[in-house]
């Protein structure tokens, strides 16, 4: 590559981690996030590997509860949730609506570094004894009987709320503040109205956790009651707030996935989405509407039957905008001129779990079903459906379909389409067997399981390893790619967005001249620029093993 | 009954039927929008797939009756769901009013049960068919949660209140029973079997007791005795607080004019909270036993309460709302 980029502006130590460059704290982000990944990763394999026989051999009862316990503290907290808005969001916002950066750079260095932070607190916690309340922290388990390194815990995922609710900040204000001439409000790429939503629920519902959190801390550290009955405290109050700002966050974790998919499928079916004022309204609502719907992970409490019925009722009105989504997905493919490119492979992908993952919501929506398949493996399937076929496939996807303009280079196409079909293959092999443990009966959070169980739970391992294989196989092509891949032109695939208007690698400043947006989105018939036009020459594939 | 849903446990009791029934009927329609959905994809990728490099899709923006439809349909299905799913659970949080009453009491990491004679079981629940049976829930320690997959119930156990839970059992059996809310260490062999007896062999296992000692009556009175209730509560209603004799399943009036129904809950909270709710025309003078009585002397003291109903109710000295009549 010629010129001058993003990548070998500066160089240095110092020129890293003093950035203030919206496209270098991305990678950053995608650094650390990758490591807690693995960490996280490697607790799930021990699991799973446990879990090949009954009575578990691999580790103790103890041990065990700490395996499942940060798995889910490090995969949802420090992977999931910060993945594509740090990521990807960071790197894309900017360049999407023709800005030179976001509105605060220095808050969103900032933003890092506080999840640094709370990320060395948990690690800490971690490493000092574990923590082994399950990721819910629900009391008086964690305030009060709990002998692990609870504190510590919470005091991390404290501090790495502030990172969610800097960025939320930092992207509200740039997609209104900045956007280029011309970039009104429905010419916006709908992967920007998803961050948009996202952000909404990061801003409002973070402080929630922040607080319930932090009353546990206190609660363990000076005795006091919140949720202690001896004290005149009510450990389902915990619940409450809990469940208050981590309902919302599932549709932190979902929404962007959502947008990454709303961009792929246009770019490789070539025509605008179908129905576009309605997926960016639905991203709207589902923010909207998820803040409402909590308690429906609390309908075997006690709670008050009115209540149940409300948050039951409430949970099928959240359902549909989703739905609204995969209708429109599908039918942008009608008529559609389609790749079978590997970000397409993980769209389809992403469409077929997250069907599957959002349907099996409706049966735990449903209170009459819920009292039996409630705290079962039934709901262990339905998350990982949504939040690892549906989110990490679609930060997967997107990271190939960016991967061009990030690093300037291609990806092996033939090996990349592989490793999507294996990762679909493992992920179903690995989740599909957990719901019918589920409503057999088998309970979660459990280390030892009935010899009855036991067919299903090695299906499940069989199909994990085969998972590991599918993630493994990107990170090792994706690192290579970044040296000996083949170069990458601006605009591969090709795709509609300003961010594919500028070079790849793109200089620091995104742009050598603040574009002026006359176009509507995804629009391939009046873009003559993309050189897709009828006797243009014909288009080169964009293929990094051709 | 023979279940019918692949993949499922024996049905065992009343529920069961209900439960499986509900979920086919949404597995069905679920199955019919992903079938339809994956159908259109993978017809859609193999006829459109792109024929010449430079082609391009035919640009459809929408179409806002398709998007009605699409929002409308899936809201009546959803609507259906719920309903079918608020039913069956109304009636579940709702035990009929002659059901057999079982005090279940978890703690980290087991689980005791007591029959209504006062036998015990630790990790069994033997329990009479064709009969409605009431589980009261009480923890000593963390949330645990009741689950028998064979009734398709379960209801969490949480320190501080009652939880009471419900089933009529079909058939005679033994059944898994587990611990579903992670309670810390050994919440996975926190479990047990219920067993479900015809109703003549229940009631011959029943009276294998151990006798009038276990009984939780007799336990109770002792314990009104021991802990100095009687001394304020005087039966005939001349002493500091109201006479419980007929009060519980009664409606109490209380000193800012509202009723409240005298359930085990309520009896549970004026033990242990007792200026929570203050009876009409007395002092807040009664001290509270939190930390002084166990989960079980509780339990007793209910069901010697429970007991007094047949109990001659005197004229005044009873906080038993005037309007109601007395069981």
């Amino acid at each position: 590559m010629p010129h001058e980029d993003y990548l070998n502006a500066r160089y240095g130590i110092r020129s890293w981690l003093l950035t203030t460059d919206h496209k270098r704290i991305a990678l950053l982000w995608l650094g650390s996030v990758t490591v807690f990944f693995f960490i996280g990763g490697l607790f799930a394999t021990m699991i799973r590997i446990h879990l090949l026989t009954p009575t578990g051999y691999l580790v103790t009862p103890e041990t065990y509860n700490k395996l499942f316990t940060m798995h889910g503290v490090a995969m949802i907290f420090f992977f999931l949730i910060p993945s594509i808005p740090a990521v990807l969001g960071n790197f894309l916002i900017p360049l999407m609506i023709g800005a030179k950066d976001l509105a605060f750079p220095k808050l969103n260095l900032l933003s890092w570094y506080i999840y640094m932070i709370g990320g060395c607190f948990v690690l800490y916690s971690f490493a000092t004894g574990g923590l082994d309340t399950g990721w819910t922290f629900y009391t008086p388990l964690s305030s009060i009987y709990s002998n692990s390194a609870v504190t510590p815990a919470v005091i991390g995922i404290f501090i790495n709320g502030f990172s969610s609710i800097l960025t939320g900040l930092n992207f509200i204000v740039t997609i209104h503040t900045m956007r280029a001439p011309g970039m009104t409000w429905f010419r916006l790429p709908l992967f920007v109205w998803a961050h948009y939503a996202t952000s909404m629920i990061m801003i409002l519902g973070t402080p929630v956790i922040a607080i319930t959190l932090l009353l546990v801390g206190l609660e363990r550290m000076f005795h006091l009651g919140f949720f202690n009955p001896a004290l005149g405290g009510d450990p389902i109050l915990f619940q409450h707030l809990f469940w208050f700002y981590s309902h919302p966050a599932v549709y932190i974790m979902i929404l962007p996935a959502m947008g990454v998919i709303s961009e792929i499928i246009p770019t490789f079916a070539r025509k605008p989405i179908f129905g576009y004022s309605f997926i960016a309204g639905s991203s709207i609502a589902i923010a909207v509407i998820g803040f409402l719907v909590w308690a429906h992970h609390m309908f075997v409490t006690g709670e008050s039957v009115y209540a149940a019925l409300t948050f039951s009722f409430l949970s099928y009105l959240v359902a549909i905008p989703s739905a609204v989504k995969v209708f429109n997905w599908t039918s942008t493919l009608y008529k559609g001129s389609i790749s079978w490119d590997t970000p397409m492979i993980y769209a389809f992908g992403f469409i077929g779990l997250f069907l599957i993952g959002g349907l099996t919501g409706l049966f735990l929506a449903c209170l009459g079903l819920d009292i039996h398949i409630h705290d079962t493996y039934f709901v262990v399937a339905h998350f990982h459906y949504i939040m690892v076929g549906g989110a990490v496939m679609g930060y997967v996807g997107g990271l190939h379909f960016w991967w061009p303009k990030i690093t300037g280079r291609l990806y092996p196409e033939a090996l990349a389409r592989t490793a999507a079909i294996t990762l679909f293959v493992g992920f179903n092999l690995t989740f599909f067997p957990q719901f019918i443990l589920g409503y057999l009966g088998m309970p979660r959070r459990y280390h030892t399981y009935p010899p009855e169980f036991q067919v299903l739970n090695v299906l499940s391992t069989a199909g994990a390893s085969i998972l590991a294989l599918g993630y493994l196989l990107p990170m090792l092509y994706l690192t290579w790619s970044m040296r000996y891949g083949k170069v990458a032109g601006q605009n591969p695939w090709p795709a509609t967005g300003l961010e594919w208007k500028t070079d790849s690698p793109p200089p620091t400043e995104n742009f050598d001249v603040t574009p002026e947006v006359t176009w509507e989105p995804y629009d391939f018939k009046n873009r003559p620029d993309l050189g897709l036009a009828a006797g243009a020459p014909s288009l080169a594939p964009a293929h990094g093993d051709d | 009954m023979q279940s019918q849903l692949p993949f499922s446990p024996e049905q065992a009791s009343n529920f069961a039927p209900h439960v499986d029934d509900l979920m086919l009927f949404i597995t069905l329609i679920c199955l019919f929008f992903a079938v339809a959905v994956t159908a259109a994809i993978i017809i859609f990728f193999f006829k459109y797939h792109r024929k010449s490099p430079n082609e391009v899709g035919v640009p459809i923006h929408g179409d806002s009756r398709l998007e009605a439809a699409w929002m409308i349909v899936p809201l009546i299905l959803a609507m259906g769901m719920f309903g079918w799913g608020a039913v069956v659970y109304v009636d579940y949080r709702h035990a009929p009013p002659d059901a057999l009453d079982i005090y279940v009491i978890g703690k980290q990491w087991m689980w005791k049960a007591q029959q209504p004679n006062g036998l015990r079981e630790i990790n069994e629940l033997h329990v009479p068919a064709g009969r409605d049976v009431r589980l009261i829930l009480a923890s000593e320690d963390v949330i645990h949660d009741f689950f028998v997959p064979a009734f398709r119930v379960k209801m969490d156990v949480v320190p501080g209140h009652y939880n009471t839970m419900w089933f009529r059992p079909t058939k005679p059996g033994r059944y898994h029973f587990f611990c579903s809310q992670y309670c810390g260490t050994n919440h996975a062999i926190m479990g047990g079997w219920v067993t479900v007896m015809e109703p003549a062999d229940y009631a011959a296992w029943l009276s294998g007791s151990s006798g009038a000692e276990a009984n939780p009556v007799v336990a109770g009175e002792k314990l009104f005795a021991e802990k100095a209730c009687v001394t304020c509560h005087v039966p005939n209603g001349t002493g500091r607080a109201p006479s419980l004799n007929g009060v519980f399943g009664a409606k109490v009036l209380l000193a800012d004019g509202s009723t409240v129904v005298a359930d085990e809950a309520y009896i549970q909270e004026s033990i242990l909270q007792p200026n929570a709710k203050i009876v009409a025309g007395y002092q807040p003078l009664m001290p509270t036993f939190q930390g002084q009585l166990t989960e079980e002397q509780i339990l007793a003291l209910i069901a010697y309460i429970k007991s007094l109903q047949s109990q001659p109710v005197p004229a005044t000295g009873s906080g038993i709302a005037p309007t109601t009549e007395k069981r």
